[in-house]
């Protein structure tokens, strides 16, 4: 069942694959030189692996490839994109098509995260310096 | 049509919610074709405020802050009438629920109900739910400040949260801006008071960790006064540690109470203070502007000062003795002179309390036309609100009201009754709820008994989720299941009121239906035989005890 669809990275990129229990702000020097993060999902109403993204991202200035695993499926699409990921192994049908869609799905977005969306109160303030949708 | 005075949605807002309603069309299309298994349509459907109930789905819908123009009143009769069989059901959540809805018709009542500026994003599921406010928020005489700015800027913020929506459970957040707390801010999440510090500064004190269900807790505080421009960094904070730390092995143990009833307040203060610190000078501190622009938006109607004794109120007070009665239990000080504050009971006596038919529903919506601003509010405790009301026009508004069949003098007496939907409609549901509310209101239906026994409030919940809030009624009815039949455990002395807060004391084995008014006669026939001068039932119950109402309903064993 669980078939990635993506093609394997080769095997010389330093991962890193983390439990969702794992306090991604103890990692300390595991993290140095990783270039792929690997966060599970065990199951899809499991949502602690998305607070560890916005951390590894937004305070920990992790800047590889993130990857979202386990029970991964269309719906968490702009959650996802929003908490920093970049990379899903998904084996739901109709996946690859719903990413191309996910980022255009909602125009507007209210909270700041690191994804560099500007949201609606940046742009009622008329800054509109940070990255639009 | 009057302007509104609340917040109006802009151009943002409306493209989100449309593109929402967008979203779930292709989710129900795609459960129905059968590419969404049920179970992973349920988290979907459910934070659209769809629920699959005993009969058929049930749709909740988000009224923020309780706040409600006449015009979207009129759009929730029209769904009301189309989309389900002509009522609704107004919740403790200051939602409404319509219980009749068909799946494939969902999206098309939430595309009329956008039309409105309204929604039913997170009335349901493992997110924030729909903030809630002091129902005489924006009017009430003791108002610091009107704390429906507060929620809509929660609400936003908590819209479709990234990060937040997946939570190991529902997640209550209520705001009041008055010392006199009417959102129950000790039994949520996140209960929020604006207060003024001694420096003359207005922030919050940050509750956390309170809330009824099976593990009735009273919150804790963990922050005596925050900054207003920082309130989103110290809720991003809290939810981040409940997201991280709060338990999912277990449904009941998942709400942040039993978190912080696990690690200490102290703990948990320790860890939200820590994120907090590390994020209260990013993105999410609030930018005056935003803060004066969402404002603005709730500018109270321009009211001047009118009549405060107006000669056709008195001579119809004098003549009609239950114009008096409602002028003394459903009419509250409005912050204008000669306005008052019009609570419509949606309790007449033996009724479904809560419930209104799309036609009673259109006529509030006239009354507010007429004399409140065209504004109406809905309360906790399952009552409309007319907050703008001349005291010239009371005459006027009740007689309207009489014909709703709304003019009830019950507010915050015996037969305003809080209850759940119960087994009539909800899956969860042990036992009925509605029917002993009924039962209840026929009994004691005189109002004159009524006004003498005074203020009591009864809330009755179907099962232990306490949807009914029957942990802190004064007296407490909660439906359970014995063997197949149901049964009813009552307690006394639950409060709500800020700084008396507290949850109710069972009195002794659950009854059967047919003895809950019986008992509820008992108790009170307790209190009148026992009260003091001036003494409510639940101060009663706190200075003589549980003793002698136990005696009453059990005899002396």
């Amino acid at each position: 069942m669980e078939i990635p669809e993506e093609v394997p990275l080769p095997p010389e990129v330093p991962t890193l694959v983390l439990a969702n229990t794992e306090d991604v702000l103890k990692l300390g020097e595991r993290l140095d030189g990783v270039r792929l993060i690997i966060l599970d999902f065990p199951k899809f109403t499991d949502g602690r692996a998305y607070t560890q993204a916005r951390l590894l991202r937004e305070r920990l200035g992790y800047t590889g490839e993130l990857r979202a695993s386990g029970a991964v499926l269309i719906d968490q699409l702009p959650f996802l994109l929003r908490c920093g990921f970049d990379s899903f192994a998904s084996a739901q049908k109709g996946f690859g098509e719903a990413l191309a869609k996910a980022r255009t799905l909602f125009s507007v977005v209210y909270q700041p995260t690191g994804d560099g969306r500007a949201t609606a109160n940046d742009l009622r303030l008329g800054r509109r310096n940070a990255v639009a949708a | 049509m009057p302007d509104t005075h609340f917040y109006r949605y802009d151009d943002y807002d409306r493209a989100l919610v449309g593109e929402r309603v967008e979203q779930f069309r292709d989710q129900v299309r795609r459960r129905i074709a059968g590419e969404l298994t049920e179970e992973q349509f349920k988290p979907l459907r459910l934070t659209n405020g769809l629920y699959l109930q005993l009969h058929a789905y049930m749709l909740r819908i988000a009224i923020p802050y309780g706040t409600l123009s006449s015009r979207q009143l009129r759009k929730l009769a029209e769904i009301a009438r189309r989309y389900d069989r002509g009522y609704g059901h107004f919740t403790t959540r200051q939602n409404l629920q319509l219980h009749w809805i068909r799946l494939e018709d969902a999206p098309d009542a939430l595309a009329m109900l956008a039309e409105v500026d309204m929604h039913a994003m997170q009335t349901s599921g493992n997110v924030v739910r729909n903030v809630t406010a002091d129902h005489f928020a924006g009017a009430a005489a003791d108002e610091i400040e009107d704390p429906r700015i507060w929620c809509e800027i929660v609400r936003q913020w908590s819209t479709l949260h990234p990060e937040f929506s997946f939570l190991p459970r529902k997640f209550k957040i209520a705001i009041t801006g008055s010392p006199n707390d009417r959102a129950a801010v000790r039994v949520h999440d996140v209960g929020l008071r604006l207060w003024k510090n001694p420096q003359g500064e207005v922030g919050f004190e940050v509750i956390v960790g309170g809330g009824l269900g099976r593990t009735p807790m009273i919150g804790k505080t963990l922050r005596e006064f925050l900054p207003r421009d920082e309130l989103l960094a110290y809720l991003e904070a809290t939810l981040r540690v409940y997201n991280r730390y709060g338990r999912r092995d277990n449904l009941f143990k998942a709400r942040i109470k039993i978190l912080v009833h696990e690690i200490g307040a102290e703990k948990m203060r320790e860890e939200v203070e820590a994120e907090y610190a590390a994020t209260r000078h990013g993105a999410l501190k609030l930018a005056s502007e935003t803060i004066e622009a969402i404002t603005r938006q709730f500018a109270p109607p321009p009211l001047r000062p009118r009549r405060t004794r107006v000669p056709e109120v008195e001579a119809l007070k004098l003549e009609n003795r239950a114009f008096a009665l409602w002028l003394k239990s459903n009419v509250a000080p409005h912050r204008v002179p000669g306005h008052a504050i019009v609570t419509a009971s949606l309790k007449p006596a033996g009724a479904p309390p809560g419930d209104a038919s799309a036609a009673q529903m259109e006529g509030m919506a006239d009354i507010a036309e007429a004399w409140s601003q065209g504004e109406l509010r809905v309360s906790h405790e399952q009552n409309l609100v007319f907050p703008h009301v001349a005291i010239e026009s009371l005459p006027a508004v009740w007689r309207a009201l009489e014909r709703l069949g709304f003019a009830e003098a019950n507010i915050g007496k015996i037969t305003d009754i809080i209850a759940c939907p119960g087994l009539d409609y909800c899956g969860l549901a042990n036992a009925r709820s509605i029917p002993v509310a009924q039962s209840i209101s026929t009994h004691f239906a005189s109002l004159t008994r009524q006004h003498d026994i005074g203020d009591l409030k009864i809330k009755i919940s179907g099962c232990i989720n306490a949807c009914g809030h029957h942990h802190v009624g004064h007296i407490g009815i909660l439906g359970v299941d014995k063997n197949g039949v149901e049964l009813y455990q009552i307690s006394i002395g639950g409060d709500v009121d800020f700084g008396r807060t507290a949850l109710g004391t069972i009195l002794g084995p659950a009854v059967e239906a047919d003895r809950v008014v019986e008992a509820v006669d008992a108790l009170v026939a307790t209190y009148l035989g026992a009260r003091a001068e001036g003494e409510r039932f639940v101060d009663t119950c706190r200075r003589i005890g549980a003793q002698p109402f136990k005696e009453s309903v059990y005899g002396n064993s």
